[in-house]
């Protein structure tokens, strides 16, 4: 499974050389971001640069594309190599030419990295305009057809002449990679370009990146924060953290023998994929029961109806049943479009239901118009995903967590003795009260919302991708701060994710999604330990590192593998 | 496509229907006899009967709205009641200098503006943007008749190299004589739409100049110049466009005191010497062929956003 590294001494010129490299804002140079990065990397070889948010992962591969934002952060020392052209002199126009040709880019986000107003054929044809210039329209277009071939999209001609917002994130992705890979340059930078997608495209994509590679030689530097991905392609792997690099590796030595305590606790906080027991059952009460639950969209406009068009009716979710007892999680797990945020929206009655029961502590909420409803409200609780926007920037921490319960009636002083006594539960100071969200980090203002939704006392929390913005050392803690809050006050958790290695971690139960319906559900080690639907399958094969246990250094002994024949429990 | 623009055409109508109905009641509402109202205070009453008469005051109201409508759609707007002129033909007389005054200064403004923004944006923060941005200040703060006198100042009286006032129209006296007339009141009309343009385009380039694909292009090798007007503009151009439409409008309706400076017989002028005087049917022929301007340009605006934007194209 592991590519062969690359041994250092039969290692050929580097393509990418990276010496003492240090980056500074330009307001403030003597706290730098990069603060003397070093590392090689070889023709044909996959480079991964891990590390959590902040650690200066982006700003290094922004550095060797000349792109460092104009005015707010500069290169300040070192050196850069780009097979013989030193980067960090190169004039404007000289960079200009290499951008494309010789060191090319692709980005997280595949939505948002394409010009919505132009053609994507136009914007991979744009490259060969700016670089090749002898070419005639009719060369060009040629070139740019049989590049979107080999990144494998279907019916290139349509493709070509599709706007961006026709096509998928995958799709998007592919693109990006033939704008990338077209002028077959040397090295091509790859920063997180699989996070924002389904696991199964990821592993579509990765694919595609390393048989492009084999095919045209490219080194790679891959920027990804996921240790399950950096197990899967990388040769060699580059540590980073606050702007150094704790340790360079070929990736078997270092996801074995980690040098620094930093990786070693990197890799332990790597959730397995092996799912936990589930905890034994307490209380039988049901406190949050959906019974056929239905929601479907559909344009119902006044000018529908009079060109007497039938509406169009797509189910986001359709016949959803389940039961969540008192101090369990259910997990729901999904790929985007699976429908299982709607789930989550509907049980919150934040989008009305079109169909089907939601009963919180018995009651049928479905229904109730908007004053019946209120007393219920405060059963449920949410945790969003975006720790960063779920709070008003404008309040203070105690403005936040006191708002719900004086709305309900509890009077202010009493909500603010009570608001101290949640921080403290949740992990934090009393003085954070008084501070505002933009004094905490993303761990830190998560462990706040949390707080914010046991204000209210609820029954249930629902938690929508609550983790999937955290480094993974941060999601751990929360994780056990969710299971520790269980534990004590008994709270049941609606737990949405795409991410089956924290539904294998946190889920007595786990529901997974497909295309707005339910394909199986149960407990959450039969799920994910020997899964039964084909769905449930193609997800574990995909999910990457799959075959490493990371917290145990070794490979996992035995591995989940597809035997259509056979509904075995693998893990067993 | 067809649908989108044949949508935004029909949501055009009751918005019409809606003005006319205003405007009829605007008369017929207002306290007191509208023939009184119509006729002054020095009328004889063979004189209101007369008017009753004629404006079929006699009749129910929904009646009289019906067949007010009709004539409108048959392009009678009535008679002045000062010059005896149909309005129609009044309106026709000013139309030429308003419309022709507002195009020259919304191209002026706009061949200005655009790149004034466009470098701001690009050098944000340099000294180049806040010369452009002091200037933009300059440019709302004075007023615009202040501007129209020093502009005639240097130009007309002290230099002398262009008339004091007046007007030439391109359908009578040829284009050279317009331009030499109307290139002081374009400018003066310009300078606080060159102003609002050149915040928009720079605001609404900031935003774009921060987005993914700006990087992406970039990082495919393309010059500052190629990035800016390829791939930036055209993505900050909806506001920007809304913007000039706007000023458009608010041109053909408010050009008062610039005709007045430079006095334009245009169509502002009608409408003071016609509110002055209490010419109603003139009144109401205005507000109609002005709300009327107002719905074009919006609709044209909202069509040119789907040339402009794809993704409202297919929606």
């Amino acid at each position: 499974m592991i590519h062969e590294a690359i041994h250092p001494a039969r290692m050929p010129d580097p393509v990418l050389t990276i010496e003492g490299l240090r980056v500074a804002p330009q307001s403030t140079p003597t706290k730098p971001i990069l603060k003397g990065i070093d590392f090689t990397i070889a023709a044909g070889e996959t480079l991964c640069l891990v590390g959590e948010s902040g650690s200066g992962k982006s700003v290094t591969s922004l550095a060797v594309m000349g792109l460092l934002p104009k005015g707010i952060l500069k290169a300040t020392g070192g050196h850069i190599d780009l097979e013989g052209d030193s980067l960090l002199e190169a004039s404007r126009g000289r960079l200009r030419d290499l951008r494309a040709s010789r060191m090319s880019m692709i980005f997280q986000e595949p939505m948002t990295a394409l010009n919505p107003l132009m053609r994507v054929g136009e914007q991979i044809e744009e490259v060969l305009i700016m670089h090749q210039k002898g070419l005639s329209s009719k060369q060009r277009q040629d070139r740019v057809l049989e590049m979107l071939d080999q990144v494998q999209l279907p019916d290139i001609a349509r493709v070509y002449a599709s706007w961006p917002h026709q096509l998928s994130g995958g799709q998007r992705q592919r693109i990006m990679i033939a704008m990338a890979l077209i002028l077959e340059p040397k090295l091509l930078i790859a920063d997180e370009p699989t996070t924002a997608l389904d696991v199964t495209t990821q592993k579509q994509i990765l694919k595609l990146i390393n048989e492009l590679q084999k095919r045209h030689g490219t080194s790679v530097l891959f920027i990804t924060h996921d240790m399950g991905v950096v197990a899967d392609i990388a040769d060699r792997v580059c540590v980073m953290r606050d702007g150094e690099v704790v340790e360079t590796q070929p990736i078997e030595d270092l996801l074995r023998w980690p040098k620094t305590e930093y990786t070693r606790q990197l890799l332990t906080a790597v959730p397995s994929l092996r799912p936990r027991t589930a905890r034994a059952v307490t209380d039988r009460e049901i406190v949050l029961e959906a019974i056929e639950l239905e929601k479907r969209y559909g344009e119902r406009s006044a000018w529908a109806r009079w060109t007497g068009k039938t509406a169009l009716q797509t189910p986001a979710a359709s016949d959803i049943n389940f039961a969540l007892t008192r101090g369990r999680t259910l997990g729901i797990v999904g790929e985007s479009g699976s429908g299982k945020s709607t789930v989550a929206r509907c049980v919150m009655r934040m989008i009305e239901p079109t169909g089907g029961g939601v009963r919180v502590m018995g009651k049928d909420i479905a229904s109730l118009g908007h004053a019946a409803l209120k007393p219920h409200r405060k059963r449920i609780q949410m945790i969003f995903q975006d720790p960063f926007r779920s709070l008003n920037p404008r309040l203070t921490i105690a403005t936040s967590l006191v708002e719900g319960p004086v709305n309900y009636g509890t009077p202010r002083e009493e909500a603010l003795a009570r608001a101290a006594e949640l921080l403290a539960l949740v992990g934090l100071p009393e003085d954070a009260l008084d501070r505002y969200p933009h004094q905490f980090s993303g761990g830190q203002r998560q462990r706040i919302a949390i707080a914010r939704a046991l204000a209210m006392e609820p029954d249930v929390l629902v938690a929508d991708e609550a983790v999937s913005a955290l480094d993974v050392s941060v999601q751990a803690q929360v994780l056990e701060l969710l299971d520790e809050l269980q534990r004590r006050l008994g709270i049941a958790v609606l737990f949405i994710t795409h991410d089956l290695r924290v539904a294998a971690q946190i889920c007595d139960e786990v529901m997974v999604m497909q295309k707005g319906i339910v394909v199986e559900y149960g407990p959450a080690e039969r799920v994910l330990g020997s899964p039964e639907h084909a769905y449930t399958r193609s997800l574990m094969l995909a999910a990457p590192g799959r075959h490493w246990d990371f917290a145990g250094f070794r490979p996992l002994d035995r591995v989940f593998e597809d035997h259509p024949t056979s509904t075995a429990t693998v893990y067993q | 496509m067809f649908s989108y623009c044949l949508r935004r055409t029909l949501a055009a109508v009751p918005v019409m229907v809606v003005v006319a109905l205003f405007v009829f009641l605007l008369l017929r509402l207002s306290p007191g006899d509208p023939a009184a109202i119509i006729a002054g205070d020095m009328a004889t009453p063979e004189q209101l009967d007369r008017i009753r008469e004629t404006l079929g005051l006699n009749q129910p109201i929904y009646i009289q709205f019906f067949h007010w409508s009709g004539e409108l759609l048959r392009g009678d707007f009535g008679t002045s009641l000062m010059s005896n002129l149909p309005v129609t033909q009044l309106m026709a007389q000013r139309l030429e200098p308003t419309v022709s005054l507002a195009l020259l200064s919304i191209a002026l403004s706009v061949v200005v503006a655009v790149p004034m923004g466009v470098i701001a944006a690009w050098k944000h923060g340099s000294l180049i943007d806040n010369a452009i941005m002091s200037m933009s200040v300059l440019g709302f703060s004075v007023p615009v008749f202040v501007i129209g006198y020093i502009l005639i100042k240097i130009f007309a009286i002290d230099l002398g190299w262009l008339p004091v006032q007046g007007f030439k129209r391109i359908s009578q006296d040829g284009f050279g004589p317009f331009i030499q007339h109307a290139i002081l009141p374009a400018l003066m009309l310009s300078t606080i739409y060159i102003a609002l343009i050149a915040r928009m385009t720079r605001a609404s380039m900031l935003d774009v100049l921060g987005e993914d694909y700006i990087r992406t292009a970039h990082a495919k090798g393309a010059s500052e110049k190629r990035v800016l007007f390829k791939h930036a503009l055209r993505n900050a151009g909806v506001p920007i466009l809304e913007v000039i439409g706007t000023g458009f409008a608010l041109m053909i309706t408010g050009v008062v005191v610039t005709e007045s400076v430079f006095n334009i017989p245009g169509l502002g002028r009608l409408t003071v010497d016609a509110i002055l005087s209490r010419d109603y049917p003139v009144i109401q022929g205005l507000i109609l062929v002005t709300s009327g301007v107002y719905v074009l340009i919006n609709l044209a605006i909202d069509l040119s956003y789907a040339l402009l934007d794809p993704r409202i194209r297919y929606q």
